[in-house]
């Protein structure tokens, strides 16, 4: 794989319990729609746990980055299980740590703070998105 | 003697590449929010990241799946790594049923969008209802 990537795969945390799974999962979309359309893709996480064929691939093909709501690390864990190591792995949190301004609220839908902080993490995560597009630090 | 059923396990797709995922996770958090006492959810991918606890999740709460989608990842999940759920329901029929065109965003649902996870909460509340009146 390594040398010929040209997307990555961006699998945020599945939770509706925690304002953190909504930041993962806003990143994300931050990244496939806003910061890198057309390189960063991202799945269903619980495809991964039906072992979909088609997910199993995406994710044994291209360079995967986990983002996490909570320390169970269910994204980084379902990768894994699948028998693939994430090129990149980040806890939500970690994005709020560095932020600290912007402590984020809502978990249906964020608050202006918590999307804020999304677009922030996104516009970070560019530089090694575009390192795994490239096919390099795998 | 019939157990009394205290809490209802409510279990979304999830679904982040979808926006049946979407109505899914912002229906079901809903119905959470305004069931507090009465329901109770599990993150899907906990059956595989997560212990025998997790685990029993379905053993321990008669559960309600609800999918995006008609790979039904929750169900399947649910049946194969807890236990069968009580309830199974799907984003696309309940739609279906009440003439609501599927939402097409990701996220941000627009306003008319915003009228298909009204629906799909009230039938995971009326799913609630049924299990708790036995």
């Amino acid at each position: 794989m390594s040398g010929k990537a040209n997307k990555v795969v961006v699998l945020p945390c599945s939770g509706i319990g925690k304002v953190y799974g909504a930041i993962a999962r806003e990143t994300t979309y931050e990244l496939m729609e806003r910061v890198r359309p057309g390189v960063v893709v991202t799945i269903c996480l619980p495809l991964l746990v039906i072992e979909d064929p088609d997910a199993k691939q995406l994710v044994t093909d291209n360079p995967v980055i986990t983002i996490d709501g909570c320390p169970k690390s269910c994204a980084q864990k379902s990768v894994e299980a699948q028998g693939v190591k994430p090129a990149r792995t980040y806890q939500a949190i970690g994005f709020y740590k560095a932020h600290k301004e912007l402590k984020p609220g809502g978990i249906a839908e964020l608050d202006e703070n918590g999307r804020n902080l999304a677009a922030l993490a996104a516009d970070e995560l560019a530089q090694i998105v575009d390192e795994l597009a490239a096919g390099g630090q795998e | 003697m019939a157990l009394e059923v205290l809490k209802v396990g409510v279990v979304s797709c999830s679904g982040e590449a979808i926006p049946g995922g979407t109505v899914s996770r912002i229906a079901c958090r809903k119905v959470l929010d305004e069931r507090p006492g009465e329901t109770v959810t599990i993150c899907l991918p906990l059956f595989i990241a997560g212990g025998k606890e997790e685990r029993d999740f379905a053993g321990k709460y008669p559960t309600i799946t609800v999918d995006g989608c008609e790979k039904r990842c929750a169900q399947r999940s649910t049946e194969r790594l807890s236990g069968k759920p009580s309830k199974s329901l799907l984003v696309p029929e309940i739609l279906k049923k009440h003439g609501i065109d599927p939402p097409t965003s990701l996220r941000n649902l627009r306003p008319e969008e915003k009228a298909a996870t009204q629906v799909v909460a009230e039938e995971i509340a009326r799913a609630v209802d049924e299990i708790l009146e036995g």
